[in-house]
Formats: structure tokens, sequence, C-alpha cells
């Protein structure tokens, strides 16, 4: 039998248990719904290099690595989740720890349209309420680990807001690994947003963890943008370097609606996050913002896919990497123009830069379009530092490595300027400082 | 300040600096005029250095020193300062901030106490009128934007924040309309003073009406074949350069 067979065994058995245990209580169309995506994963098994989706990420590692569920909840103090780098935004907040909701940490209540709830207690109070919106939009045919995230949740957060609201702070929910005890653990977050008609937010999600434990997090989240909802994401990928994160982000928008994703990889020593995002109504407007900056062994893939599939939508993507060390890094980004989405207004940009001899980003911008009357174009650039730039900053009397330092703050510093959360904007720049080479801040 | 003996350099596999000899004294203002490709601007990165030449032979002398050996931060730090024909453009970094590492750089390597943000935005409150900067420039990311007169002038402004010794202009003048020219034309003239030396290389004479230069040299396929006085400016602006091909090389000064 061979070792991903065993995995595929473990995993049943574990599927097994998690059914009769902690999701017993689950209603009828749940347990189809975990069953079948359940089913899903054991015919496929884990993603291969084989797959022309995972074709530049090796994931048998984390396939042949045996995660068990966290037992314990570990005590955390809000001073340590401070320390390790989820910041005070002032709205709601949900934090979890090692994938059980804590309360003590979080604040849930208090602002007039925003509604944010435990997935758990959903499930558990309003068992019907759900059965439509949950995993409609993620994919578990495309991606067995959405499939497995479905099979295995445990909790999570449901947030909506009221048609025509404003959301007057961010939204935030934190996702802390622990990893108490010796083995690997694992954790399954799963996040509904349900932004009603004509409303506007902010959603914050934060994952971080210890540095040097072992332990997987497997994600998802879908956002359903109602007609002129206004909604933006922002992604603080900030895991432990020995960590593996996998996550989906999908999004759907009604007509006239703006969806913005911000997303930040700089943890993980694997991470593979996919943004599937799809067009539902006509004048929609989707934003895909993206930068990861990887040192040491680290690999991090992003796979986005935006789905023109109405008529006049726009479309911006901006993806950057920084690659230092061995670190690779992935971008794949499909744009698909569908047969009848005419006046489809698209742009796609990928920009790499390559901060040593051993490091490597496999860059795949992708257009695939079927309408005629469309502006779509893309482009992919991967070098070094600009050695004029360089020689300008060190004929001023700037020494070598700072020049290096502050040319690479710069081309990182677009996308965290974009952030519209300015305390964000602040933590960023100092998480960045702190891994770009000897990267300063800009501001005088 | 500045000794040049029988500089050769080359770029790949071109020669472009032939056997250049030149000697410049603190407060002294030398332009170096010629025609397209003869090396003034190569001359000018050479002295800066800019990677990518390679020097072949001769030797350069600044304050005593060895010149080449230096790297182009240290060349900063010790008071030679380039002002480039085409200035770049770096997206997100703040004027303010890269001037004042700059500044600062320079400070430390000269046993001076750091300045503090406040102290640094008064200063460059002060040298903005002195060149006739716009403030608001000061702070937007270095060069991004600007047009070509406020980036020769963020060339100058650069200058008289740094405080250099020995200042090299290359094509200054390039691309600016008369009125930007006299602008920045009193902005340098404004930092000539008895201890600095100035390298002020251009293509056209034009310059040098507003920059009055106390030598011109004239440089041809690498080489100095002509020096004389501000008024020979005037005398290779009527007559071109071509004449100057068949008389033999003359030493510089």
């Amino acid at each position: 039998m061979s070792p991903v067979a065993e995995e595929k065994d473990v995993l049943r058995a574990e599927f097994e248990r998690f059914t009769q245990e902690l999701a017993r209580a689950d209603a009828p169309w749940l347990r189809e719904l975990r069953t079948a995506a359940f089913t899903r994963f054991s015919e496929r098994g884990f993603p291969t290099t084989r797959d022309e989706q995972w074709r530049e990420t090796n994931v048998a590692k984390l396939a042949r690595t045996l995660f068990v569920r966290p037992d314990a909840t570990a005590e955390i103090t809000p001073e340590a989740l401070r320390r390790l780098g989820v910041v005070d935004l002032g709205g709601p907040e949900v934090v979890f720890v090692n994938g059980r909701f804590a309360a003590e940490l979080s604040r849930t209540g208090g602002t007039a349209g925003v509604t944010v709830r435990r997935l758990r207690d959903v499930l558990e109070s309003e068992p019907g309420t759900l059965e439509a919106q949950l995993a409609r939009l993620a994919s578990d045919q495309r991606n067995p680990f959405v499939a497995l995230n479905t099979a295995f949740f445990e909790d999570g957060v449901v947030i909506e807001i009221a048609s025509g609201t404003q959301a007057p702070q961010p939204v935030q929910i934190a996702w802390l690994s622990t990893s108490p005890g010796s083995k690997p653990t694992v954790c399954y977050p799963r996040s509904l947003i349900l932004a009603r008609r004509g409303s506007q937010a902010t959603l914050v999600e934060s994952y971080v963890g210890p540095s040097a434990a072992v332990y997987l997090t497997n994600a998802v989240s879908e956002a359903l943008l109602e007609d002129g909802a206004r909604l933006t994401h922002i992604k603080l990928q900030c895991e432990g370097l020995a960590a593996f994160h996998v996550a989906t982000l999908a999004a759907q928008q009604g007509r006239d609606s703006v969806f913005t994703s911000h997303h930040f990889a700089l943890g993980s020593a694997l991470a593979r996050t996919d943004i599937d995002q799809r067009f539902d109504g006509e004048g929609g407007e989707c934003q895909l913002l993206g930068l990861f900056v990887g040192r040491g062994e680290q690999l991090l893939d992003t796979h986005s896919r935006i789905d023109h599939a109405k008529p006049r939508c726009l479309s911006r993507e901006l993806y950057k990497g920084i690659v230092d060390g061995r670190s690779r890094g992935v971008f794949n980004g499909l744009v698909t123009v569908r047969k009848d989405a005419q006046k489809t207004d698209a742009q796609q940009s990928n920009k790499n830069l390559l901060l040593s001899r051993e490091a490597l980003v496999h860059s795949t911008p992708q257009l695939e379009i079927l309408a005629d009357d469309v502006k779509c174009k893309h482009g992919s650039t991967t070098g070094q530092l600009d050695p004029v730039a360089l020689f300008y900053l060190r004929s001023r009397g700037i020494g070598e490595a700072q020049a290096k330092g502050l040319l690479t703050w710069a081309f990182a510093s677009e996308l965290v300027g974009r952030v519209p959360v300015a305390a964000l904007r602040a933590a960023l720049e100092t998480q960045l400082s702190s891994l770009l080479p000897g990267g300063p801040r800009t501001q005088a | 300040m500045l000794e040049i003996r029988n500089l050769h350099a080359r770029v790949a596999d071109k020669e472009i600096l032939r056997g250049l000899d030149l000697t410049v004294n603190a407060g002294e203002v030398h332009a170096i005029m010629g025609p397209n490709g003869s090396g003034k601007s190569s001359l000018a990165h050479v002295l800066a250095g800019r990677p990518g030449y390679t020097v072949s032979a001769g030797e350069v002398l600044y304050r005593g020193q060895n010149l080449l050996e230096m790297s182009p931060e240290l060349r900063a730090r010790e008071g030679v300062f380039l002002a480039f024909q085409y200035p770049v453009e770096i997206s997100g970094v703040s004027n303010a901030y890269f001037l004042k590492a700059a500044l600062n750089a320079i400070r430390k390597h000269r046993g001076l106490p750091e300045l503090d943000a406040i102290d640094f935005l008064s200063l460059a409150k002060e040298k903005a009128r002195v060149v006739e900067i716009d403030e608001a420039l000061v702070k937007r990311s270095v060069n991004e934007g600007f047009s070509g007169g406020e980036k020769k002038r963020n060339e100058i402004f650069q200058m008289a924040i740094l405080d250099p010794r020995f200042a090299i202009l290359d094509e200054t003048d390039s691309g600016l309309d008369i009125d930007a020219l006299q602008v920045v034309a009193r902005g340098i003239n404004q930092l000539r003073d008895r201890e600095r030396a100035m390298l002020v290389v251009t293509h056209y004479q034009r310059l040098l009406n507003y920059i009055v230069p106390d030598f011109v040299h004239v440089l041809m396929e690498g080489r100095i074949v002509k020096s004389g006085g501000k008024e020979m400016a005037l005398e290779l602006e009527a007559k071109g350069y071509a004449w100057l091909e068949k008389e033999p090389a003359a030493a510089a000064k």
C-alpha cells in the first residue's frame, strides 16, 4: 500500500470519529455535505505535482504529516495576542485559538447592522439557516483542501452586514495556532461573509502562529456580495515559518458590487492561497492585490481566478513578490471572460523581485477571452533591483545594504500603501522592515 | 582638490576615456565641453563610481586619496556629488526620507551628529528656498512624476542639502527651457564658494552664460584636446567642434 493510501485511511478513520463525536449534532444537510465532501476528497486524494493547478507546489510533505486536532485550548492573554501581531483595530474582533473560539479575547457585539456570530452557534440554534449558503461558493470539486475543510470544520464565523449598512470599523477574525503538545496540529477555519444589498464593510483575517511549530491551517472563506455591496477583504498570512497554510477565498459579486482583496503572504514554510472570484451581475468591480515575501526555504503560492461571467465588469489585479534565500514564489492568475461578457475591462499584473540567485518565481498570468468587445491586458516581470537606482542612492552616500533595503521596501510599499486601514499599514511596515534586508521605514 | 592623470576607461570592450588629464582646485569651476560621444558623461560617471566602467590605466587623486578605490557611497561621504543627467525615479521612497538617510550617512562619516526629522525638515525648507524648488516636492517620491525641470532642480536641491566639496554637473541644462535653466543656474551659483569645486559637463555653451566657468576644456575621443578661459566657450559655439579634430591634443591646464 502506498503511503498516500495509508494517509487516506487515517483520514477516513479520523472522519468517522469526527462525525460520531464533534459533529454528531450536525443537521442532516450538513452531515450529507460533509460526507459528500469527504468522499470527493477520498476519490481524489491530496494533489500532486501532476495536477495542473499544483504543478509548482508539492504538498507531499504536508500529505505525509499526521496532523492531530489540538485537544486543549491554550491560555492566551490579550497582550500575547497583540505580541503575535494581531493588531487591535477597535472594531468587532473574533479570536480563535487552535480552531476554538476564545470568548475572553473576542468582541462580537455592539455595531448596528453588523452581525458577527460563531458558525457553531448558528448551526446549533438555527440549523436550517445556512443550508443554502454554506459551501456554495468554494468548490470542493476543484480543490481537495476545500473538501477537507468542509468535511472537518468545527467552527468559524458568520458575518452579515445588513442591507444599506456601512460598517464603521473593520471586522477582524484572528486565527491563532499555538500548536500545543508535541504532535503537529491542524485547524480548519471557516468563514462565511454575507454582504447584503448596498452594504459596505472591511474584513480582516489574520493568521498567526509560533515560529518553530509544525501545524496546518486549512481555511475556507466564502464571501457573497449582493447587488451594490462593497466589501474589502484583507488577509494577513503571518503563520510560523514551519507551518503549512492552505486557504481558499471564494467571492461572488452581484450587480454593481465592489470587491477588493488585499493579501499579504509573509509566513509559513508552505502557503497556498486560492482566490476564486466570480461576477454574477453586471457592472461589478473587483480588485485583487497581493504581496508575498519569501525567505529561507519558503514556498508561497497564490492561484487566482477572476471570472467575468457577466458583461460590463471591471477587474484589476496586482500581485508582487519578493523572494530571497532559496525561497520560491508562485503566481498563477487566470482571468476568464465568458462569451457574453462584453465590455469587460480587465488588467492583470505580476511583478517579482529576486533578491538572491537561488530564489525563484513561477509566474503564469493567463487571459481566456471568449467575448470580442473587451479591454484586457496582462503582464509579468521578474528581475533584480534596478542597478541604476541602486547607484543613484549610493552616489548620495547611502550604503549598499541600506540602498538595497530602501529599494526593496519601495517595491513592497505600493501594496502596503493601498491598505485602507492605517493601523494595519503601520503594522505591515514594521513587520516588513524586519523581513526585508536592511529594510528601514520610509517615513521621514 | 582633484587630479586626473592619464585616465583610461572602458565600458565592455569600448575604450571611452583615452588618456585624460585634468586638475581642479578648490573654488574653481571647470566646464567640460565636447561633441556627443566624446566621453563627457563617462568621465562624470567614472568619477562618481558608477559600476560598469573599467579603469584600465591612470589615476585620480581626490584630496590626496585614490578616488578610484572608493565605493560610490564613500566618494559621496568624502564630498563628491554627481548631479545626474537623467535623475532616477524611485517610487515609494520619499525625497525627504532619501535625503535624510543620505545626509546622515555623510554626517556620520564626518563625525557629526545625525539630524533628527525636525532639524532635517527645517534644513530642507531653507535649502528649498535657495534653489527655488516647491516644498511639496520634498515630500513626494523621489523624482516620481516630476517634470524635466523639477528633476534637475531636485538634483541641485540635493546638492544644497548634502553640501559637497566637489560637484559634477552632468548635462544639467539638457531638456530645460530658458526659464528653467535660469532657475537651475541661479541655484548652482548660490552654491559656488571658495571651498567648493565644480565640474560642469555640457554639450552647449548656453549654460555657461549663466554659470560662468573659470576654465573650459574640450573633450574629444576621450582626451582633453584644448583648454582655455571662459571666452573659449563662445568660440566653440561659433565654430563648432570640427576644427579641433585636426589640432594636436593640448595638455590640460
